[in-house]
Formats: structure tokens, C-alpha cells, sequence
């Protein structure tokens, strides 16, 4: 077969995901000399260099590819099963109802109680959604009821987020909430990558391993069927996918928009566009951007530090109002 | 070799019972075709026969194994489906179009062997689409890429191809192409079943011809057995001109049938 993709696209992604990956490590509030990170990362390095490096910017770096890989990932697998190039996981209702998890776990001082109170609800929660929406949308295998399904799912998680912001007892309350729903990967630690690694490699597994199921989609629902794909499997692994995946992300940085619809969207013309062609490089994509953004939100001086997921809301739109202009010829 | 076999099949499309008590018994070598006025159920006896469409009762025979307990990937082997007027979802390229269609064939994770591409590049010669190889499927007239759908459903590369309407969107010079072509996969052993609503064509090219009305099967036999004057006045309400062209029958339907 042809080329399916550019030869170098995915080796040029490798080697941004690691120079994301470095200026991640390098980069931040405190500045820190070429010489002591290099001391740091060949075993010897002072005290506070060690600090900074291994303990704060070396787990949140980790956590910026891990999140962002699954948030590309799952943006293209969804765009591919939904055939609708608007989709990603919010559509589902998969984040939002981790959000709304973690927002209860906050909300009823579960979090404060137990570490992992928050990170697990968040968790049991996007399950819970995607279960729920299972239910509404019935056996039929048409995207346009999931879609619906997805919708009245996310409305309503979000309608819980905002009640528990309503009658939150004190304005510190209402910060905290508000700080988790705008996202973020400020002061995070093992435990957080701990919890978000396996998550996502399950739901990572789940969604690449459905490459071809979404290339038969192509022909629509009959056409796939009838070239040998059972769809009720494929949906169940997509959906368990999502859930596990984007929940243990959400879990951990908070609802971070647009990585999961712009991604795809950026990697689409530099393959045969067909949906399995953009699950990798979606996912080596979300890390970089992410990450990358990560690195934007330390750097730009503002009195508080920006929320990542208002950074890439922020960029998001512009990038995606560009392409949108492209699609339509008009640029 | 392939045989389908449907009794006493029966589907329901919300209330509307859209197929009921067809009996049809479909065997190697032969070019059916299946015809009957717009929403006699022909699309949805095919979709019930490839287990698509949900069956009240009856059952589908697939080489005498019960379709039910078949899995998809077993059907798609042994059966090719081309549905009627398909959408394309994705812009791709006409060679990986045609290329899904050895999906039925592959292992998990293993790309398309040298064989496989070998299939995919006669399933465009046949179906005259080969110079479209590099273009965008979706970039074609629907002409040329309902021609491209059929080399999809020949890639298949399976011993029973369905093809529903495929000459819609057709010039009449790729209508003849495509109805040799059916029947040159029928004489080489294939089963072929089409739904057609060129009467003449289906007369000139099919070996048999199965007439729908109102969700049943109301003729089975030689197309010029099934193709009486009273059967046209009754199913399609038409009177029609039966004439012979030298060995072919030209059926031209003349007008409505007023009762």
C-alpha cells in the first residue's frame, strides 16, 4: 500500500515530544543554568536544583504528555467512530462527568479526607456517564443518537458542576472548584502521574487497537458490518476507552478543552486522512501541544499563574477558526 | 461455491412489516436479479439475508449454517455487500477505498500483503476505475465513484457478491460494462444477486428474476416467465412494450395502468 502517512511524520513528532519534553524540564519560574540541570539529570546537582527538577517540573511534565497524548487520542478515535470531525471527549460527556466527580469529591470534602477520593470519583464518574449513556442511547449502533446521548450527559454533569459552585459555603470553596474546572498541571506530584499512567495506557490500548473498525466506517454502518467489523464490540471498547482513559486524565489536570479537537484536526492533511492513520500521530500530537502549553502557562508573566485549560481554549480557537477557513476556502 | 437460503423471512422496520414470509433459495453460478416497484423491500431482504437488518422471524442460511451463529467476519468472507447509494465519510484515496475491502481477510494487526494488493489492483481493472487510483474518492462523479464502490465489493474477493442498484448514477455504456461484469462473475461460478430497475437490462443479463411487491415474493423463474404484461399491470401499475431484439427482450414501459 501506499504511503498512509508523510515517512518523516512520525519521527519528527518523537523528536518534538522531546524537546517538549526538555524545555518542559528546562523552562519555568525559576530559571535554573544549563550547567545545573545537566548536573541534576547525570545524578549529582545541589540541593534546590534536584528540588525543582525531580520533584516539581519532572512529574508535571509527565503528567502534560501523559494527558495530553490521551486527549489527542481520543479526539481522533472519537472523530473516527462519530464520523463527525466536531467530536472529542467532551461530546460524549466523558469529561465533564469526571469533572463533575472530582468537583463532588471537592464539594462534600471527600478530597481533603483521602487523596485519592478525588482522582478516583472523577474516575467512577466518567464510568458512570458512559454507562448512563449507554443506556439512552440504546442498542442501535448510530453515532447521531450517541451524539445526542453524549449531549444530554455533558448538560447535565455540567449542570451539576454549576449547582455545586451555586451552594458552595464560602468563596475559597467556589475557588477551588472553579481552579479544577479550568485545568491545570500546577503542583503535581508521583501520586498524580501514578494514577493518570495506568488509566490511560488502558484506555490508550482500547482506542488504538480499533484502527481498522474506524477505517470501515468510512462506508457507514452497513459497509462495516459487512466487511466483518461487530460493531456493539467496538463501541463497548471504544466508550470503556474513553471513560478509563479521558477519566484518569480529567483526574488529574482538571477539563482541558480543545487539545482533543484541534489535534486531529492538524494532523489530518499530513496523512491519507483515513481515521486510522491519525490515532498515533494524534496522540504523540496532544503531547506536545499540551505540553508545550504547559510550558506557555509558566512563562507568560501574569499575578496569578494562567490555567492551562484557558490557554488552550485560548489558542484553540483561533487555530481552529483557521482551519475552519481553509476547509471553506476562504483563506 | 456459496448457497443463501432464506425461509419464511420476516422483518419489521419500526411498524411497518417490510419483509414477509420470503422463501428463496440462492445457489452458485447464478445472476439474480431482484426487482419490484420503490418499497417493495428488496433493500431490506438483502440487508435481513447479510443479517443487517434485524429479522422478526425466519431464518438465513449461509452455506446451510444458520447466519445467527456466523460472525460477521465468517459472512464478509463469504459474502460481498455493496449497499445502496453508500456515503463516503472520509475523503481517501481510491486505492485505500478499495483496498477495505480485503479487511475481511486480515489478521489482527497485519498490513496487506503482496496478494492482497494484487487483488485490490484487479478489482480496479475490472471495474474500469483504475487510472482513478490517485484520486480523492470522494472528488469523483458519482458515476466513476459508484464504479469505484463496486471495485471495493469485488476486492472482497468473495465466491457471493450483493449489489444493490449499482447502475444508478450509471452512463449507459458503464450500465452494459457493469451487468458483463456481473455476469462474467456469475459464469465463473460466483453467485451474484442484484436489485435492478432497468426491466430490459434485468431481462437481457439476469439468469433469474425475483419480483417484490409489498414486502412479498410474488414471481420467481426465467425473466421473461417473470415478466408477464398482467404481472407489470399489477405490481408496478404500467402497461409495458415486451418486444425481442434479436435474442434480447426490451421491456419499455408505455404508460400507467389506471384501476
Amino acid at each position: 500500500m501506499s504511503a498512509r502517512r508523510h515517512p518523516l511524520l512520525i519521527p519528527v513528532l518523537l523528536l518534538l515530544v522531546v524537546v517538549a519534553a526538555l524545555g518542559s524540564l528546562t523552562l519555568g519560574a525559576v530559571p535554573l543554568s544549563p550547567a545545573r540541570i545537566v548536573a541534576v539529570l547525570t545524578g549529582g546537582g545541589d540541593d534546590v536544583a534536584r528540588a525543582i527538577l525531580l520533584d516539581l517540573r519532572l512529574p508535571r511534565m509527565l503528567l502534560g504528555l501523559i494527558v495530553g497524548a490521551m486527549l489527542g487520542l481520543s479526539g481522533a478515535a472519537l472523530q473516527g467512530y462519530l464520523r463527525n470531525p466536531l467530536a472529542e471527549p467532551s461530546v460524549l460527556g466523558a469529561s465533564n462527568a469526571a469533572a463533575l466527580g472530582a468537583v463532588c469529591a471537592l464539594y462534600f470534602g471527600l478530597a481533603q479526607s483521602h487523596p485519592l477520593a478525588l482522582p478516583a470519583l472523577a474516575i467512577v464518574a466518567s464510568l458512570i456517564g458512559i454507562g448512563a449513556l449507554f443506556l439512552l442511547a440504546g442498542p442501535a449502533e448510530s453515532p447521531l443518537t450517541l451524539i445526542l446521548a453524549g449531549i444530554a450527559i455533558a448538560t447535565l454533569a455540567g449542570a451539576g458542576i454549576s449547582l455545586s459552585l451555586n451552594l458552595s459555603p464560602n468563596p475559597f470553596a467556589a475557588m477551588e472548584i472553579m481552579s479544577w474546572l479550568m485545568g491545570s498541571l500546577e503542583n503535581r506530584a508521583y501520586g498524580h502521574v501514578w494514577i493518570a499512567l495506568p488509566c490511560v495506557a488502558v484506555g490508550a490500548a482500547l482506542l488504538i487497537a480499533d484502527g481498522r473498525t474506524l477505517d470501515a466506517l468510512t462506508l457507514g454502518e452497513d459497509g462495516a458490518q459487512a466487511l466483518g467489523i461487530d460493531l456493539r464490540h467496538a463501541r463497548l471498547r471504544l466508550m470503556l476507552g474513553v471513560a478509563i482513559g479521558v477519566g484518569g486524565a480529567v483526574a488529574v489536570s482538571g477539563a482541558i478543552g480543545f487539545v482533543g479537537l484541534i489535534v486531529p484536526h492538524l494532523m489530518r492533511p499530513l496523512t491519507d486522512r483515513s481515521p486510522s492513520a491519525i490515532l498515533l500521530p494524534s496522540m504523540l500530537g496532544g503531547a506536545v501541544l499540551l505540553t508545550l502549553a504547559d510550558i506557555g502557562v509558566r512563562l507568560i508573566p501574569t499575578a496569578s499563574e494562567l490555567k492551562l485549560g484557558v490557554l488552550t481554549a485560548l489558542l484553540g480557537v483561533p487555530v481552529f477558526l483557521i482551519h475552519l477557513m481553509r476547509e471553506r476556502r476562504l483563506w | 461455491m456459496v448457497t443463501i437460503r432464506a425461509q419464511g423471512l420476516a422483518v419489521r422496520l419500526g411498524r411497518h412489516p417490510a419483509v414477509s414470509g420470503v422463501d428463496l433459495d440462492l445457489g452458485p453460478g447464478q445472476l439474480v436479479g431482484i426487482i419490484g416497484p420503490n418499497g417493495a423491500g428488496k433493500s431490506t431482504l438483502i440487508r435481513a439475508m447479510l443479517g443487517l437488518a434485524k429479522r422478526e422471524s425466519g431464518t438465513v442460511l449461509i452455506d446451510g449454517l444458520d447466519s445467527e451463529r456466523l460472525s460477521r467476519r465468517a459472512i464478509a468472507r463469504r459474502v460481498a455487500y455493496l449497499p445502496q447509494g453508500q456515503t463516503l465519510h472520509w475523503p481517501l484515496a481510491v486505492e485505500r477505498l478499495v483496498a477495505l475491502g480485503r479487511m475481511p481477510h486480515l489478521g489482527p494487526l497485519s498490513r496487506l500483503s503482496a496478494q492482497d494488493e494484487a487483488q485490490v489492483d484487479a478489482a480496479l481493472k475490472r471495474a474500469d476505475v483504475l487510472h482513478l487510483k490517485g484520486r480523492v474518492a470522494t472528488e469523483l462523479s458519482g458515476g466513476e465513484r459508484a464504479r469505484v464502490l463496486l471495485a471495493r465489493a469485488l476486492a472482497v474477493g468473495a465466491p457471493a457478491l450483493i449489489a444493490d442498484e449499482p447502475l444508478a448514477a450509471l452512463d449507459p455504456g458503464h450500465q452494459i460494462d457493469v451487468m458483463d461484469l456481473l455476469k462474467a462473475e456469475a459464469r465463473a461460478g460466483s453467485l451474484v444477486v442484484t436489485v435492478l430497475h432497468d426491466l430490459s437490462m434485468a431481462a437481457r443479463y439476469c439468469d433469474r428474476l425475483v419480483l417484490m411487491d409489498r414486502g412479498a415474493l410474488v414471481a420467481d423463474g426465467a425473466p421473461l416467465d417473470v415478466l408477464t404484461q398482467a404481472r407489470l399491470a399489477r405490481v408496478y401499475g404500467i402497461s409495458a412494450c415486451i418486444q425481442s431484439h434479436g435474442d434480447w427482450p426490451l421491456i419499455l414501459p408505455t404508460g400507467r395502468v389506471k384501476d
